[in-house]
Order: structure tokens, then sequence, then C-alpha cells
């Protein structure tokens, strides 16, 4: 079903695997030999990956926060402005900043830009809508949702060579090894 | 393993599991997404539709005429303005409260058994947010104006009064509906992943594909994933607790006997989440026989529901208990005439089948035995739900009806209208409840396999099995 003429090249090599340990210690073995440029893939998160393969904490807190700052700072200020500044109301002769009052919508406001920046930072951090990505070229890639655990070391890696690489990942005892065309 | 975990696994009799053995990530995977790309439409969904859709209908009519004639086709007049519109307002308000309770707050507290169950659970949030933002909108009168709560720059040059407790609802009831939908579907999007690739049909897959937004299950994306899941857990757990304490404050921020109280938040809180859960139960009990999903949704989920449904429970009777309480302990006279108003007064009938239905019949469950008999457990469901109705009703009629002065007594009547209107909201609720089990994981797939990967670990430990591939 490729809709293009040619592969203009190569993106990587992938490795499947059966279980979640084999992924795990594949990643391992990948790192210890210089891989970089690897990504694993798998149905659900699996808990150590990250450490294996050296992720830097995730950006999402700070992004996150700022949302949630941001929020804060405009539900303030919007009813600073709207309630004291532009239409100061007289109500039973109570301070016009009678800020108590004002705290459920600044809360609100808070929570709901922190809940956006959670949802667009995740996105954008993730590289997400991808419409196209190598990966999927690989029909045994449909299993990463299911019940596939994938490594691929990718060919922009300065110790790639396809038929090191290729060798490499069988000593790895996978279901298979395939070339993951661009 | 800790001896704690050892202990409570000694006595098999006593360990239900929160999945049951035998499945796998491909039977996990399989068994959900397979109620949704099935291509035979079962018998009993169809029914169910059916049957919801025609209440939709209702509502349709109901909200048309509303709309036409104005108000005045309610029961409501003076003193009793608010009727069944705000009583069926914050009863699915707060029926909503426990799906956002099931996905944030047991997620932080990491009670594994949840994870089966909050996928369906936020989307009755979602339908429950939807239904109860209707009403104070149709109880505007004028719904097209319901834009004018919001602070938009306008010709009048004037801006809301923050100050009151209908604009604090309108932030409060619009975020939760937002940050709702945005917390159910971040989780939604692997799954939607998992469909894509197993669905046979061209469109299913791209619709799915569309929708999963190329999601591949990267271990970098899981990184950012998790973490951004979390933190939507973490502010969403005080926003639900903000959300019916902000209804709450429509009540207790007036002067009227019987709802100026400083307990209405808390107990509000309370209600809401014993409300939202007799709903998810009343909801899983049927949906994992008629899917046949007892592998994942176990007794042991019932048994926990309604330990939640027996606590909160008890914190809603000791409101009522309170309520009386204060309102002697006050000596003020309108209070301590509201409190025998409402228990000896025209609406009598409503506060003891309140006690009825909300504070006696659910002390049931309190016997291990009976809390595993599902007939049983619905009817208790059913007899919550319907006692949270009757709590609000009690507390919107009862205090209007009697005012300060004699002068403004008078009595409220639902008509057809009002039954109506609120009947096919009940309708609108559950077609789109069986819109979502068929067209979309009822189940939260990824997080059951976790869970299941979990599980296996423990039992790994358990059996002092030495793990050959290293952890």
């Amino acid at each position: 079903m490729r809709t293009f003429e040619e592969p203009s090249g190569i993106h990587g090599v992938m490795a499947s695997f059966s279980d979640v340990d084999s992924l795990v210690s594949a990643v391992g073995s990948a790192r210890e030999a210089g891989y970089e440029k690897l990504d694993a893939y798998s149905p659900f998160p699996v808990d150590g990956l990250s450490d294996v393969m050296d992720l830097k904490p995730s950006k999402m807190p700070i992004i996150v926060l700022t949302g949630a700052l941001m929020g804060l700072a405009s539900g303030v200020g919007m009813q600073y402005w709207m309630e004291v500044i532009d239409y100061p109301k007289n109500i039973g002769g109570r301070p016009l900043w009678s800020w108590p009052a004002f705290v459920p919508a600044v809360f609100e406001l808070t929570i709901l830009l922190g809940s956006f920046a959670a949802v667009i930072g995740m996105l954008l951090l993730n590289g997400l809508p991808m419409p196209y990505h190598p990966v999927f070229n690989v029909p045994q890639f449909r299993k990463a949702s299911r019940d596939g655990f994938f490594l691929c070391i990718e060919a922009d890696d300065p110790n790639f060579d396809l038929a090191t690489t290729r060798s490499f990942l069988e000593k790895l005892n996978p279901i298979g090894v395939y070339d993951v065309e661009r | 393993m800790s001896e704690q975990s050892l202990t409570k696994t000694a006595d098999p009799a006593e360990f239900v599991p929160v999945i049951a053995p035998g499945n796998t990530y491909r039977t996990i995977s399989d068994r959900i997404a397979d109620i949704v790309l099935s291509k035979d439409i079962k018998l009993g969904w169809a029914f169910g539709l059916l049957i919801s859709f025609g209440l939709l209908n209702v509502f349709a009519i109901a909200a048309t005429y509303l709309i036409y004639m104005g108000p005045g086709i309610w029961g409501i007049n003076q003193p009793v303005g608010w009727g069944f519109a705000i009583v069926n307002f914050v009863w699915w308000i707060g029926i909503g409260h426990a799906g956002t309770l099931i996905s944030a707050i047991l997620l932080l507290l990491k009670q594994d058994w949840r994870n089966s169950i909050n996928r369906f659970s936020e989307a009755m949030t979602l339908f429950a947010v939807a239904c109860a933002g209707l009403f104070p909108v149709l109880h505007l009168g004028r719904p097209w104006l319901a834009y004018w709560l919001s602070p938009y720059p306008n010709t009048f040059g004037y801006w809301p009064n923050f100050r009151s407790p209908l604009v604090w609802d309108f932030f409060a009831v619009s975020t939760y509906g937002t940050v709702s939908l945005l917390f159910w579907f971040v989780g939604l999007i692997p799954d939607l992943a998992t469909l894509r690739d197993r669905a046979g049909n061209v469109w299913f897959r791209r619709i799915y594909g569309l929708l999963a937004m190329g999601w591949r299950g990267s271990a970098r994306h899981w990184h950012n994933y998790e973490m951004a899941y979390l933190l939507l857990a973490g502010m969403s757990t005080p926003l639900v607790l903000s959300v019916h304490s902000i209804v709450s404050f429509d009540f207790a921020v007036s002067i009227l006997p019987g709802w100026h109280s400083t307990i209405f938040p808390p107990y509000f809180v309370a209600g809401a989440v014993y409300a939202g859960f007799a709903m998810v139960l009343a909801i899983a009990i049927p949906f994992r026989k008629f899917y046949k999903l007892q592998d994942f949704i176990t007794m042991k989920h019932v048994d926990m529901m309604c330990k939640v449904m027996l606590s909160t429970g008890l914190i809603v009777g000791y409101g009522y208990l309170m309520e009386v309480f204060f309102g002697w302990y006050s000596a003020n006279k309108y209070e301590r005439y509201m409190t025998w108003n409402r228990m000896f007064g025209p609406y009598w009938w409503s506060y003891w089948s309140l006690i009825l239905t909300n504070v006696a019949i659910p002390q049931v469950l309190w016997l291990r035995k009976l809390r595993y008999n599902l007939p049983l457990v619905f009817i208790v469901c059913m007899s919550i739900s319907i006692g949270m109705w009757l709590e609000r009703f009690v507390i919107v009629i009862t205090s209007l009806h009697r005012d300060y002065v004699p002068s403004s007594w008078g009595m409220y009547y639902p008509t057809v209208w009002d039954w109506a209107t609120y009947i096919g909201t009940i309708g609108l609720f559950f077609t789109l409840l069986f819109l979502f089990i068929r067209f979309l994981p009822a189940i939260n797939i990824f997080e059951m396999k976790h869970l299941l990967r979990h599980k296996e670990h423990e039992a790994h430990g358990l059996a002092h099995h030495p793990s050959e591939g290293g952890h």
C-alpha cells in the first residue's frame, strides 16, 4: 500500500520483543553498545524505561505551572479591572476590591489554563498530531498498541550501520528484526 | 514484598482480584476493542438506545415548548422560583463528581481498582455535566441570552457581578466540563491508537487514526504523557471539590433558613460522590454482565464502590443530623420553624422518603454478603439515586415555600413539563452513554495492561520465583 515509488532511505532498524523485560534489557544493551538515537515502543507505559533510556525529566511540570500562573494572573487582573476600574459597583458599601468574593473565578481560571497547558504541552512535546511516521511502515508495528514491544535504532545515530546494527539487534533475542523505510 | 501484602493474599477466600486470572495483554486489548469494532449490533444495545433516544425527543419537545412559551409552563411561582430546574441541575452535576473522583483522586491515591472503571465514569461525568448545564440555561427564561453570564466586551458597557454565586457557578461548571473533557480525551489517545491498529474497516481506521493523532507508544511520549496525566489528575482533584462547593454557595451565600449554612460545601461534595458512585455502579452492573466483562470489572470493584457509598452516605447522614441540630441550637425561630416544617410540614413525605432511601436503605451495605449480591446492590443504587434527588428537592422546595412572612408562603407543584424536561435529560444522558459504549473503548485498555504488568510483578515477588529476564 505504498503511495510513493521508491523508499527515499532508511529510518532505522527495528527489533520486536515478546515481553516487557526483554525490551528493557534490549534497550539497556543498546545503550551500553553506544547507541544514542533510539526509541522504544510499548502498548503501555513501562516503569523504568525512562531511566534505561536516560531521558531527561519531563518539561511538563514547568509548562503546567506557567499555564496555571497565567490563569491565576488573568483571573485576578480581569476581575480587578472589571470590578474596580471599569465598572465599579457600590454594593452595600463594601470595598470594591472585596477579594474573597473573587477567589472562585480566579481558582477556576487557574485550573482551566493549567489543564490546557498540560494537554497542549504534552502534544507539542511529543510532536503530535503527526500524520506520518516511518515506524508505521513496518507491518508488524501494528502490534505496538496491542501486545508488541519494539526497539528502533535510528539511522542518524553516529554508530549506525545497517549491517552491524542489524546483527547487533539479532543477538538480543528478538522475535524479528525489520528495516524501517522512510 | 511487604509483610502486609503477604498476609493480605494469604487467605485465598478473602482475595478477590481486580483483574481475573488468565488474561494477557492480548486478551485485554482484544476483548475491550472488539466491543467497539464488532460488526454486529446487539439487540439489547439497540433497544436501550431506542428508548433513550425516545426520551431525548421528549426533552426536545419540552425544551422547544419552553422556549416558545417561557418558564410559565413549569410549576415555578412566587415564592418557589427555583423548582425542578435547580433540583435537577444539582442532581446531575453531583452525579458527575464520581467520575472525576475515580479518575483523579483515586489515581493520586494509587487505588489500582480504579483502572477498569475510570473511562466510563469519566464519560458519565461529561454526559451528566451536559445534562446539568441545560437546566440553569433553560431556567433563564430567555436561554438564548445565556452568554450574558460570560465577561465579554459588550455595547451595554457593563461586566458581570463577580460577587454573585451564579457567576461563580458559570465559571465552575464550564471549567469542570472543559477539564473533564480534556482529561477524558488525553486518557483516550493511546486507546484510540489501539483501535486504529486493530480496525479492519478502512473508515474506522481513518477516524480512529485521526483522533489518535499519530500516537505510536514511544517511550519518549509515554514519559511526557504520564507526567501530563498525573498533573491533570492533580489539578482535577481540587477542581472537583470546588465545583460542588461552589454549587452549594448558590444556596449557602443566601440568607434563607435551611440554605444559609456553613455545612453545605462539605456535605454537598460528599453527597455528590455518593450519588455519583451509585450511578457508576448502576451502570457497571448491567454493563459488565451484558458485555461479559466480569474479568475486568470484578466483584472487588463492586465491593470497593459499595464501601465508598457507605462512607459518603454516612457523611451525608451526618449532614442531615447536623441540619436538625443547628436548627435547634441556633435558637432562631425561623431556623427552628424551617426544620420542623421540613419534617412535618406539607412536604413531610419528601423528607421522610429521603431519610428512608438515602440513609436507612443503604445501611445494608455494611454486610459483606449483601455487597456481593448484585441485584440487591443495584436496588440500593437506585434507592440512593432517588434519595439524592429528593435531598435537592427538600433543600430547594421546603426552604423556598415558607418565606419569612406568612403572606409570601406558597406551594410548589411540578407540571407535566417539569417532568418531561427531567425525564428528557435522562434520555439525553443514556443516549450519549449508549453511543459511547458502542464507539469508544469503555474500559481503559492501556491502563489495564499496565495494571496486569504490576499484578504479574507482585505475583512474581510473592511466589519467590527468581525472575529470568532480569528487571
